[in-house]
């Protein structure tokens, strides 16, 4: 049974940011975004389990792809861009599937929810997070590629071309994540939900990264890059007005 | 301090909440005890801003939701069924997250504050997968009370804890609640619930069919007032109407 | 039973008699095309259903958007009712395209941009179904359809884009006709009419199965309360 306790000597006391003035607001919502980031990034960074799982599904699909097609000298590079961006596209699934899950099993979701922040602050500290590991699976997969397929992807226009394909492809993914999370067979939920809509992303980055292994004329490139931009920015923001929605109950 | 009118949810056609009505006075401690499945936790949920209800006034903290949720949020601490904690991540790292997301600067001294508050202080760098339950929901009390709330929730927060963290608990508890902060607590220790809350009330079927001080009431006798009040909501009625008046016991 | 309202009624005998119409217009009306012969006429259905298809999707995102602003159920109702419609009038305009596609293009199918776009289309219509299957709470439901059904709208014009910068050989009847295009042919003035009047046609049609569909919905839901109530009893 409780007893009366001593009166508790003075608690420091924090101070919490006055949220007044619309700067001291957006401090706020940018150190929630850095802090769901840096949440997540340190989890993974302790347990590997994310990125582990990710990398050696990435090299199995490889693996298969180079079983599965003729590799001859001409065409290679176009076939190569199909097998990164394909491998791609499953691999971050596998990454955004996780990531979310994750969050709702433990129950962790209502902690998040809890806070006194924009909603839309978690969903850009989650697809960030979920962005960077895409990025680093791909970033893994280039000198592969090159090894394997004996394609020099190992070049920074390409580099370009990966960042905004892994854009456009987490904001939607984390966005259908966060959907697909609840509903009953999630784990098929999210690819049958993306892929039809993450597709010109697919498309773009295909046709983009064929140009650069082929050493297309700029103008070739260039309106692949566009339209990976244009879509991102297109779902970037539909993610930030939208996913009040998914979240509120 | 907490109100509510005429609470309704329902989640779709199933009501869960049929018309609840609560009041807890600021500084006042609350215990809402009754069976599963009587909406304890919807309610909480709905006062903790993570549901919306479907009618009825709702108030905490003096405003209204889900008006003015964001607001709330920040006067609200809340230990909720899981423990909201990250397990690769360590102690001190679990409440240095929770204090960015409540936009605390200068957190570190407070941390460590409520860190010794809850006895875990020795304990600040150890990762919480390390922990034992009770020693876990030690940490999440501290996490609730991190940004120094004006209202405390606790949803269920005896369950799996051994006799000794039950103890430990205790005090913690009553250690949480000076300072003036007003308390909502649930759980199906009806013991604890008389010994430690300033009323009690009895949630079933959705409705609360019984609300008192717990100082008149006799802890021994407190079983059957219980069982009482739950069985005479026992015949579950469609249509959401209340049982007449004579039927429901109150104080 | 509720008998469906006087409206409904005359909904569907307006939709009928506008479709035997239309089809009498197809068959008797409408002059062979010199160059496909017979199988052209079943352009008027083909064009008609895929705009239907169309139209549902787009009533779908309405649906959806005004769901989220007001949170009444009606308009999940509708959302939901559409996409169904809309999918079984995007597999018939598939169905006619291929038939149509095979003694003309001497094959089934083929992956130029419209068709494509347009199978993507009914795969989103599809993956929305599936979505709603999996989810048991209403309000969750309604709210995560709307979302889906609106980031599904808004990538379907950007996957056009993205397929169209390849070759395309779907005939281009309306608009300016880029230089692969394959199976052209310009229409005479009978044939115009004819065309306008499948269109409208169709799109009666679609409004009559929809709101038969809603109809059908409102009986399920009273369903569902019959039975709640008598499993509590």
């Amino acid at each position: 049974m409780p007893t009366e306790s001593a009166p508790a000597p003075a608690q420091p006391r924090a101070t919490a940011l006055p949220m007044a003035s619309a700067s001291a607001r957006l401090r706020h919502y940018g150190r929630s975004v850095g802090a769901v980031l840096w949440k997540d990034l340190s989890a993974e960074l302790r347990s590997k389990e994310l990125i582990s799982a990710m990398l050696v599904f990435a090299l199995l699909v490889i693996l298969i792809f180079n079983f599965a097609l003729e590799l001859d000298r001409t065409g290679r590079e176009n076939v190569a861009a199909g097998i990164l961006w394909v491998t791609t596209a499953f691999t971050g699934t596998l990454g955004l599937n996780r990531s979310l899950a994750q969050e709702k099993d433990r129950g962790s979701l209502d902690g998040l929810l809890l806070a006194p922040v924009d909603r839309s602050a978690l969903y850009f500290g989650k697809a960030l997070g979920n962005l960077l590991f895409i990025l680093t699976i791909q970033v893994i997969m280039l000198p592969v590629f090159t090894v394997l397929f004996d394609v020099n992807m190992v070049q920074p226009m390409l580099l370009l071309v990966v960042v905004l394909g892994a854009v456009g492809y987490s904001a939607v993914g984390t966005l259908l994540a966060s959907l697909a999370v609840h509903s009953r067979s999630r784990d098929v939920m999210l690819p049958i939900l993306l892929f039809p809509v993450a597709l010109p992303v697919l498309v773009s980055a295909v046709r983009a990264t064929g140009g650069v292994l082929t050493a297309a004329a700029w103008d070739q490139i260039y309106p692949w890059l566009n339209l990976l931009l244009v879509y991102d920015v297109i779902f970037v923001a539909m993610a930030f007005m939208v996913f009040d929605f998914v979240v509120e109950e | 301090m907490i109100q509510t009118r005429s609470l309704r949810k329902s989640f779709g056609l199933r009501p869960v909440l049929r018309g609840v009505d609560l009041e807890v006075a600021p500084g006042e401690c609350l215990a809402l005890v009754g069976p599963n499945g009587a909406g304890k936790t919807t309610l909480l949920r709905i006062l903790a801003t993570l549901t919306k209800p479907t009618a009825g006034l709702v108030r905490v903290a003096g405003l209204p939701l889900p008006a003015a949720a964001g607001e709330v949020r920040r006067r609200l601490g809340v230990v909720a069924h899981h423990t909201l904690l990250y397990s690769d991540l360590t102690a001190d790292e679990n409440l240095q997250f929770y204090a960015h997301m409540y936009a605390l600067i200068g957190a570190g001294p407070r941390i460590v504050a409520v860190l010794e508050q809850v006895g875990l202080a020795a304990r600040r760098h150890d990762l919480v997968r390390t922990f034992s339950r009770g020693m876990q929901q030690r940490l999440a009390i501290a996490r609730a009370l991190l940004h120094d709330p004006e209202v405390l929730m606790f949803d269920e927060p005896y369950t799996g804890l051994d006799p000794q963290a039950a103890d430990m608990l205790d005090q913690v508890l009553v250690a949480a609640r000076q300072g003036g902060r007003t308390t909502l607590l649930t759980t199906h220790d009806l013991t604890r619930a008389l010994a430690l809350a300033d009323r009690v009330a009895i949630l079933a079927r959705g409705i609360i069919v019984f609300s008192a001080a717990c100082r008149g009431l006799d802890p021994r006798g407190f079983g059957e007032t219980y069982a009482a009040a739950v069985a005479s909501v026992g015949a579950f009625n469609p249509t959401g109407a209340l049982p007449s008046p004579e039927r429901t016991l109150r104080s | 039973m509720e008998k469906p309202s006087r409206a409904l009624q005359t909904l569907n005998v307006v939709a009928a008699i506008l479709m035997l119409a239309a089809i009498g217009l197809v068959f008797f009306y409408a002059p062979e095309e010199l160059v496909m012969g017979q199988v052209q006429r079943i352009f008027y259905f083909h064009v008609s259903s895929a705009w239907v298809g169309f139209l549902a999707f787009f009533v779908t995102v309405v649906a959806g958007v005004l769901y989220l602003r007001s949170g009444k159920m009606l308009w999940d109702r509708v959302g939901s009712a559409s996409v169904e419609v809309g999918l079984l009038f995007s597999i018939s305009a598939g169905v006619a395209g291929a038939i149509w596609a095979r003694p003309i293009w001497n094959t089934w199918w083929t992956w130029d941009p419209r068709l494509t776009t347009y199978t993507i289309m009914a795969l989103i219509y599809i993956a929305y179904l599936m979505l709603r299957q999996g989810i048991e709470d209403p309000d969750r439901r309604a709210r995560f359809a709307a979302v889906y059904g609106i980031v599904g709208f808004i990538s379907v014009p950007i996957t056009y884009m993205s397929i169209r910068w390849w070759r395309t050989i779907h005939p281009v009847v309306i608009g300016v006709a880029s230089a692969d295009a394959k199976g052209q042919f310009a229409m005479t003035s009978p044939m115009l009419v004819t065309f306008l009047f499948s269109l409208f046609a169709f799109t009666v049609l679609y409004f009559c199965f929809l709101f038969n569909r809603l109809r059908l919905s409102r009986l399920e839901e009273r369903v569902e309360q019959l039975k709640a109530e008598l499993a509590a009893a």
